[in-house]
């Protein structure tokens, strides 16, 4: 592979806190490598600005390496940038060219309001999983972790909706700020395996209740969410979802 | 206060009978009863879950945005789990015994023990969660091996088998939010425990979007943050990852347990330059499949395709054949930074060495096509289903490779290099999980009981649940037992205004330094100096030279900090500033523990302590004890130490020819 380093401009949401009304500032970065990742570029302008006196971007960021979920950042106009399947921290500067202009803003939704700069509240996700996004299982209470075989085509499909990451740029990508993507990969993931039967019904309208007290807009079914989806949660799972919510309507018995 | 409290008994034993005898608290007295827990990763997480649902009234906390987000997450390979499912001969004694022996003789025979003990509860407890585990075609568990083990008892999810664990943990805590057990409190960051009577009873804390300072107060407090591998500054730890809730502690009367047990994964995508901000692991899993070789010509200017086998030096193969690539992790590290400083490393850096799958995908493939019925199949035939195996198994972790380093690893091997991935050593604690300050507790990697010198792989995972899902329930009663009487001390009390003042007086001292030094900086060349005199090779007068080096870094530090923005609002310089002035006394610590410790054993080589062959060599008439340092103010520590007795396992050289 070849290396190269380049001279960019960025263009960066600034706004210091959640009532300031924000705006785009302008900063040029020089001698950036193709080999670093996009928050490293954010690593060296920061360090920078420090020098400088001025303040730094604040940006979420923690395990860098593509599954805690916490960066966000909505580069050129999508969730993540450029590249399909990855998240921020996993793009890499040999993404862009000597000369780009880049513009990085948070991710845009009611149900998310900005912290400060790039840096959103996610905190409604949370409030969704608390709805009904679990097993209710106490410790000690479990069978032998072999009593219960489960197909491995399910298992597999439950493993690939549960590797959400839960960074919300499903959210951030819907022209409706819909959290149906995420919502639905919970419900999969929990539906497909036998242990997830007994609260099947009121978990997804529980949930689903949920999204809308926290905002989140209608699903349209664009398929914009599963387009940026860093760990390519399948869209099918909204469709799992649609069916699970129809099923726990039609019978009365709980 | 120094007493490792193991119960009476055969070993065996020890733990059912403890927890038959252990004390009780009534439903009636658990509900008045509240306990604080910093940290939401496994450890912390599965502790916060049960003991909401047993009916104590617990407050976590996390800086990161959201519980789920704690570094557990990014585990990879799988969690360990004596079930014998594979019939090959597993038992709770050979995981007891694999992993005192893999720890080189350094860790506590019954806290091990217990932990052999409690890991099959816990894969069971996770199945019942809804952790989608991998799984074989008759819909049973399917398993793989790690190093230093000859048996296959780990289990995971394709390459996010952490993820998974935690996601898990994470719902039961979010399911006890919902039924109001648990409080919790995200984007919040521990800087003091406060102590009254002797006894921790609570905490101040840090919200960091508004930059207030919190009082709260608790009958005992949980510390279950994590390690402190960032002392390094590069390493696979997260950006946020810290030791600051642990050295708070410390400096209130915890003691630190072997502060300079440090593990190096030797599985690690290699340093590319300056602007590095981390390192990323990957997988011990990939052992199982993987080849690690260099030339067997010094700079080889060839494409390692383009070497054929008979001039490739196998060299784990050559050296161990018992255990091959699968040696445990400080002896293939070691192995790796031999081969490199003898001239024989890889890439443009040289400090790098091939882990090749050629010879899995050409195996696996010949399997596939075999069920598949395909007689006399091409090389492409054999390949193609090879790859889809080899997919399938770590996915995920080839590509995290190929968007680091922009490189296929289904076609050319990777290159690695060991990094800073683990922290064995961390607060001292009794059978017990208590640390020397009654009523505050270590779990999961925070503390330092498990795995003596040098971890095995997927044994974090099963350390930090074990510790939160099956030990502290029991454990914590014990203690509180005898504090139901205490009603919640207001938190007016002078001992929260007087640790509060101290954290604003901190502070106030960080922002109004006012040089032209950032954190940031500060911190890589205290990670330089760690790495360069006291990493993967130490000798006495490297570390004395560290020891000078960081007192002047510290100096420094104090005098020439910028800290940009306000105190009282979301200002991630001012938290970075904090965990690197506390990374700083933690570093000199870490060289004051190698330099005592005269001896090589497990991470910890000692270039004065080593066979003729290179390995570690322990000294056990001087130096079978765990290392217990107390704080006595600044640059000043008191050395106590707790001899370590083998029952069971007898210490011998430890060998993996």
């Amino acid at each position: 592979m070849e290396h190269y380093t380049m001279n960019l401009t960025l263009k960066v949401w600034r706004q210091k806190n959640k009532k300031d009304k924000g705006q785009f500032e302008t900063y040029s970065v020089s001698g950036i490598s193709s080999e670093m990742s996009f928050l490293e570029m954010f690593d060296v302008l920061n360090e920078r600005l420090v020098v400088e006196g001025k303040e730094p971007i604040a940006f979420d960021h923690d395990c860098r390496e593509g599954i805690c979920g916490m960066c966000s950042m909505y580069i050129n106009g999508r969730p993540h940038g450029p590249w399909e399947g990855t998240t921020t921290c996993q793009l890499h500067m040999r993404a862009f060219k000597d000369g780009d202009t880049i513009v990085v803003e948070p991710w845009r939704a009611n149900a998310f309001p900005v912290i400060k700069d790039l840096v959103v509240d996610r905190s409604a996700f949370d409030r969704i999983i608390q709805a009904g996004g679990y097993i209710s299982v106490n410790t000690g209470n479990a069978v032998d972790a072999n009593a219960i075989p489960i197909e491995k085509d399910k298992a597999d499909t439950a493993f690939a909706a549960a590797a959400c990451i839960g960074c919300g740029a499903c959210v951030a990508a819907c022209k409706n700020s819909s959290a149906l993507l995420f919502l639905s990969a919970k419900v999969s993931h929990l539906a497909l395996l036998p242990q997830g039967n007994p609260e099947r019904k009121t978990r997804v309208v529980d949930m689903i209740a949920q999204m809308d007290k926290e905002g989140f807009g209608s699903c349209t079914a664009t398929g914009a969410c599963e387009a940026v989806c860093p760990k390519e949660i399948s869209i099918q799972n909204i469709a799992r979802l649609n069916s699970e919510y129809a099923r726990s309507g039609f019978t009365t018995d709980k | 206060m120094f007493r490792s409290n193991i119960p009476e008994g055969s070993m065996d034993k020890k733990w059912e009978e403890y927890k038959g005898h252990v004390k009780l608290v009534n439903p009636a007295n658990k509900r008045s009863l509240e306990i604080i827990i910093i940290g939401t990763g496994l450890a912390g997480a599965s502790a916060a879950a049960s003991l909401g649902e047993m009916g104590y009234k617990v407050k976590a906390f996390c800086f990161q945005d959201s519980p789920r987000r704690a570094h557990s997450i990014a585990a990879q390979g799988g969690i360990n789990a004596a079930k014998n499912y594979q019939n090959d001969g597993d038992s709770t004694f050979r995981l007891f015994y694999d992993t005192v022996k893999g720890g080189d003789y350094r860790s506590r025979e019954a806290n091990v023990h217990r932990l052999a003990e409690v890991s099959a509860s816990i894969i069971d407890q996770c199945v019942a969660q809804g952790v989608p585990f991998a799984r074989e075609y008759g819909g049973l568990l399917s398993n793989r091996s790690f190093g230093g083990v000859q048996v296959q008892r780990t289990f995971y999810a394709a390459g996010q088998t952490g993820q998974q664990l935690l996601i898990g943990a994470y719902q039961a805590l979010e399911r006890q939010v919902a039924l109001g057990n648990v409080e919790m409190y995200s984007r919040h960051e521990m800087l003091d425990v406060v102590v009254i009577d002797g006894k921790a009873r609570g905490i101040i804390a840090r919200n960091l979007i508004t930059g207030e300072l919190e009082r709260h107060f608790g009958h005992a407090v949980l510390l279950c943050s994590g390690g402190y591998g960032n002392v390094f500054y590069l390493s696979t730890n997260a950006m946020g990852s810290n030791v600051t809730a642990a050295w708070k502690a410390h400096r209130k009367g915890a003691y630190f347990g072997n502060p300079c047990y440090t593990q190096i994964h030797p599985t690690c995508i290699p340093v590319t330059g300056e602007h590095q901000s981390k390192l990323t692991l990957m997988s011990e899993s990939l052992r199982n499949d993987g080849r690690i070789w260099v030339p067997k010509e010094k700079n080889d200017p060839r494409k390692p395709n383009e070497i054929p086998h008979e001039e490739r030096d196998y060299y784990l193969e050559r050296r161990y054949p018992a255990f091959g690539n699968l040696v445990p992790r400080d002896v293939a590290s070691r192995a790796a930074k031999e081969r490199c400083d003898a001239g024989y490393g890889v890439g443009t850096s040289k400090q790098a060495v091939y882990l090749d799958f050629a010879s899995a995908i050409d195996r696996y493939g010949r399997v596939e096509c075999r069920k598949h019925g395909i007689e006399n199949p091409s090389e492409e035939d054999i390949r193609s289903h090879g790859v889809d195996v080899v997919k399938e198994k770590y996915g995920n972790l080839f590509d995290m490779y190929a968007k680091i380093t922009g490189e296929d690893p289904y076609t050319t091997p990777m290159r690695i290099y060991p990094a800073v991935h683990y922290t064995m050593g961390g607060l001292w604690v009794d059978y017990e999980l208590m640390t020397t300050v009654p009523g505050l507790y270590a779990l999961g990697e925070a503390n330092f009981s498990d795995h003596g010198a040098n971890r095995l792989g997927a044994s974090a995972l099963m350390q930090g649940l074990a510790d939160g899902y099956f030990v502290i329930p029991y454990t914590i009663g014990n203690y509180l037992a005898d504090e139901i009487r205490i009603k919640p001390i207001p938190t007016t009390h002078e001992a929260f205004a007087a640790a509060e003042q101290a954290v604003a007086e901190r502070l106030n001292k960080l922002k109004s330094i006012n040089g032209s030094t950032s954190p940031e900086n500060f911190h890589k060349r205290l990670g330089k100096i760690m790495w360069d005199k006291c990493g993967m090779a130490r000798n006495e007068a490297g570390l004395k030279e560290a020891i000078e080096e960081i007192r002047a870094l510290k100096a420094e530090f104090w005098r020439d900090l910028r800290v940009t923005g306000e105190i009282n609002e979301f200002n991630p310089e001012l938290d970075k500033a904090g965990r690197v002035a506390d990374f700083i006394e933690l570093g000199e610590l870490m060289c004051q523990d190698a330099l005592q410790r005269r001896e090589s054993c497990g991470g910890h080589f000692r270039e004065e302590s080593q066979t003729p062959d290179g390995e570690a060599k322990r000294d056990d008439e001087h130096f079978s004890f765990v290392a217990g340092w107390e704080y006595k103010g600044d640059s000043n520590w008191e050395l106590h130490k707790e001899p370590l007795e083998f029952e069971i396992v007898h210490p011998t050289q430890r060998s993996y020819k």
